[in-house]
């Protein structure tokens, strides 16, 4: 009796810490990302979903609803690839789980499998307004695994994931390259070689799998080739980061020769190749504001996203990945630097905001706030991305998940 | 006879700088912070011969007849800014055979035509303490430059009184030096290992002055560099992540009677009373995250504001690659964020480095008298928005972002970069 008593407040308990909330928010500006900034805005949320925008003049708030207040409203952030949750701030061997080096491709590595939702970096990033992020296997291997989309919050994967296969990840150019490690490649066109070989192979066993399936006989299970498989489907896209401006023209290449959905990663220099990008129309998420310029990064510029953005493509900004430190990159605050070097307050705020969510594929629950979206807000006490400005609440879902001012 | 005379000239000709200017120049209508006084608005500060000639409110200041006069109205300036601890320049340290290495001068190993000295330039920083390399309990001597134009290290050294170049003593303890023999294992014996070599130097030291040549001891390279620690000539610069080893610096400091200046200090928040009971130092860095490894788990971007309230000395630092020197004031600005005052988070780009460099009579701060080094903003020092348009040392102007190159440099680009990322900077081994 005792005992059920006990797990009957642990259940009361987890449900009060995760069920949605009413709640009203109210900023002096509201930044919904769906059109013009609304001065005095206020944002219902019901259920977890957002049920009303507008002005205060035409939204009311419910008596007693909870109403959080701040000088500036956003979407809840959005970061467009990072490998939090898998990579840890520890940076020791059990929390370093976002590369596996013993072979150059692993596509069927799963993010779900080692994805830690207890991470505390992820209550790091969240504090400043993150709210999603795509995170998986970082970039350093011909393919290194599967990425996922997950909200910032949730004691499991299961109540944490959005999208529990979202890309595959490779990686083209001297990031691919370990010389010194057996079955990793020396050169960048071996890198190349290898990810062709890999496609090839694939194509190989679709056509095989087709064949079986017509003579209604047993397919054998592949995880690799099927996970590839989508990829040549062109259900998921293939994550190639590259950053020297030969490397990302590869990855054109490879995706005109296979057809895959190519999104681009890092691009250090796709000013380069703007033509190029364009032709393709192909999403990139720019490496971090403020990567450091060494090594393959050593040209980038901080003026990239503004110019990749101008030029039409659909552009977002992640966090990114470090080996070293800082284990996590704050979206906001490359965004803030995208805005101080050449994007306008609104621009620069979708690059991790609504146009991360289409880039993702996610618009349709995230990224703007919008009747009938996930109700994830970040709250500021000024211009977010100054740095001087503090974030001063984070709501997922409608569950106020930080009150701290940060 | 006039074509020897001419040559003779031409041989002159080359050290005596065109680009610096006889006539004083007078920059009017800025706002200055000189962070040594209160900020004037419509300011006026004249240079001459390197150094500030005038400094004053427009109203009350008079430009001197013949200066060439510049309107900065709209800007700030503020003094140029000094990094206690950076890694530049592909900056190497002592290698691997073992884990103290007095001996091992940085400035031995510094190309300063590397793009990231006009980086730094860029992020408005005129001085810098140069570290070598990491994962030694002692890697070797740093030295102090001048951002000048140059293209030597003895062009840009600045100088000790009896002409030799200055510089500190770079040290570490915690994770940051453990490996495998000889490097130490554990934390008592990275500072057994060292309270033994500084036993060892005032030995030396004793016997060195032995008047019977019979006895003196022959000269050692590291021990000298010790011995020049312990009489406080150079500055033992400390890296130190956790408060337990940041006791231990504080401990090593009060045996061998050493001047300290602590480094990056992650968990200053913890020992800030301590710190500043000792009288010490910090130079703090800002990370976009903590951790990296366990012992930097605790960092705080409120470190800044406790060791002001505790009293204590606060700089920042890049560690440039660590931080990009590009976004000094970002880091300071963070730390505002934190909640330290505006003003001693200026000070602490500026003034405060300077003293811990043994460098704030002449730098760090705009008064008459002073190099003049200094910084032209177009804004609020502490936004994001603000952007570095010139950095002045010590009269020439060494970065102009209206400038084509150096605003490549400043932004980044086709043909910015610097192929290999330095053999330094706390990298992969200090896990």
């Amino acid at each position: 009796m005792r005992r059920i008593t006990q797990v009957a407040l642990c259940a009361a308990a987890l449900a009060a810490r995760t069920a949605p909330q009413d709640l009203a928010v109210r900023g002096r500006i509201v930044h919904t990302q769906a059109g013009a900034p609304i001065e005095d805005g206020v944002v219902l949320v019901r259920g977890g979903k957002i049920a009303a925008v507008g002005p205060a003049s035409t939204v009311a708030v419910p008596a007693g609803m909870e109403t959080l207040s701040a000088a500036v409203v956003t979407p809840g952030l959005i970061d467009a690839h990072t490998s939090l949750g898998l990579a840890g701030a520890l940076n020791y061997n059990h929390d370093r789980d976002e590369l596996e080096r013993s072979s150059a491709v692993q596509p069927e590595l799963r993010a779900i499998d080692a994805y830690n939702p207890r991470e505390e970096l992820l209550e790091w990033v969240r504090g400043f307004g993150v709210t999603t992020i795509h995170t998986g296997h970082a970039p350093g291997a011909v393919i290194s695994g599967q990425t996922m989309i997950a909200k910032t919050r949730g004691d499991t994967v299961d109540e944490a994931v959005l999208v529990p296969l979202a890309m595959v990840a490779a990686t083209l150019g001297g990031g691919a390259v370990h010389e010194e490690s057996k079955g990793q490649p020396g050169t960048r066109a071996k890198a190349a070689a290898l990810l062709r070989e890999e496609l090839v192979k694939t194509q190989a066993w679709l056509e095989k799998r087709a064949r079986a399936e017509a003579e209604s006989k047993p397919v054998e299970r592949d995880l690799r080739r099927e996970v590839l498989g989508e990829v040549l489907a062109g259900k998921v896209p293939l994550l190639v980061t590259a950053q020297r401006a030969q490397d990302i023209a590869t990855a054109l290449r490879l995706a005109r020769e296979f057809g895959f959905r190519l999104v681009l990663d890092g691009t250090a220099e796709g000013y380069q190749l703007l033509d190029e990008l364009k032709a393709a129309a192909v999403p990139v998420i720019v490496h971090p504001t403020m990567f450091r310029a060494v090594g393959e990064a050593e040209n980038l510029s901080l003026e990239t996203p503004g110019v990749l953005r101008r030029a039409g493509l659909l552009v977002a900004l992640q966090g990114g990945y470090e080996s070293y430190v800082p284990r996590t990159r704050v979206v906001l605050f490359e965004a803030a630097e995208a805005a101080a070097y050449g994007l306008s307050f609104a621009d620069a705020l979708a690059l991790i905001t609504i146009d991360a969510a289409r880039l993702l594929g996610i618009e349709a629950r995230v990224g703007s706030l919008e009747a009938g979206k996930d109700g994830d807000l970040a709250l500021y006490d000024g211009d977010p991305f100054e740095y001087t400005t503090h974030c001063v609440g984070v709501v997922i879902e409608g569950v106020v998940v930080s009150r701290e001012k940060r | 006879m006039l074509l020897p005379l001419s040559g003779a000239l031409l041989l002159v000709l080359p050290t005596s700088d065109p680009e610096a200017p006889a006539a004083p120049i007078a920059f009017v209508g800025a706002r200055i912070e000189p962070v040594a006084g209160a900020p004037i608005e419509n300011g006026v500060l004249v240079i001459q011969d390197g150094l500030i000639a005038h400094l004053g409110a427009l109203a009350s200041t008079p430009v001197p007849a013949g200066a060439e006069v510049r309107d900065l109205s709209g800007r700030v300036i503020v003094p140029g800014f000094v990094d206690t601890h950076t890694h530049i320049g592909s900056v190497e340290g002592g290698d691997g055979s073992a884990p103290i290495q007095p001996e091992v001068r940085a400035l031995d190993s510094i190309d300063v035509l590397d793009p990231s000295f006009q980086r730094a330039r860029a992020g408005g920083i005129t001085t810098v303490n140069i570290m070598p390399g990491s994962g030694h309990l002692l890697s070797g001597q740093t030295v102090y430059l001048k951002l000048r134009r140059g293209s030597t290290i003895e062009a840009l050294a600045l100088r000790n009184p009896d002409g030799s170049v200055a510089g500190g003593i770079k040290m570490a303890n915690g994770t940051n030096s453990r490996r495998d023999p000889p490097f130490p294992g554990t934390r008592a014996k990275s500072a057994a290992l060292v309270r033994e070599r500084y036993v060892a130097a005032q030995e030396y030291r004793r016997k060195r002055a032995d008047p019977d040549p019979e006895k003196r001891a022959e000269r050692d390279l590291g021990l000298e560099a010790l011995v020049e620690a312990l009489d406080g000539k150079r500055v033992v610069h400390h890296h130190t992540h956790r408060h337990d080893d940041v006791l231990t610096v504080l401990r090593l400091r009060e045996e061998f009677g050493l001047r300290v200046v602590l480094h990056h200090v992650s968990d200053a928040w913890k020992v800030a009373a301590e710190i500043a009971a000792a009288g010490v130092p910090s130079s703090l860095i800002v990370i976009d995250s903590p951790g990296g490894k366990l012992e930097a788990r605790g960092m705080r971007w409120e470190n800044g504001r406790a060791l002001v309230e505790a009293g204590a000395a606060v700089a920042f630092h890049t560690d440039d690659w660590i931080t990009d020197s590009r976004l000094f004031l970002r880091s300071a600005a963070l730390a505002v964020r934190a909640g330290m005052p505006r003003a001693k988070a200026l000070e602490a780009l500026t003034l405060a480095p300077a003293r811990m460099l043994d460098l704030g009579e002449r730098a760090g701060s705009l008064a008459v008298g002073k190099d003049a080094d200094f910084v032209v903003l177009d804004g609020d020092p502490f936004s994001v928005y603000t952007h570095v348009l010139e950095t002045w040392v010590e009269g020439r102007r060494v970065f102009d972002r209206a400038d084509p190159g150096d605003r490549l440099i400043a932004v980044g680009g086709y043909g910015a970069g610097s192929p290999r990322a330095p053999a330094c900077c706390d990298e992969e081994e200090d896990r």
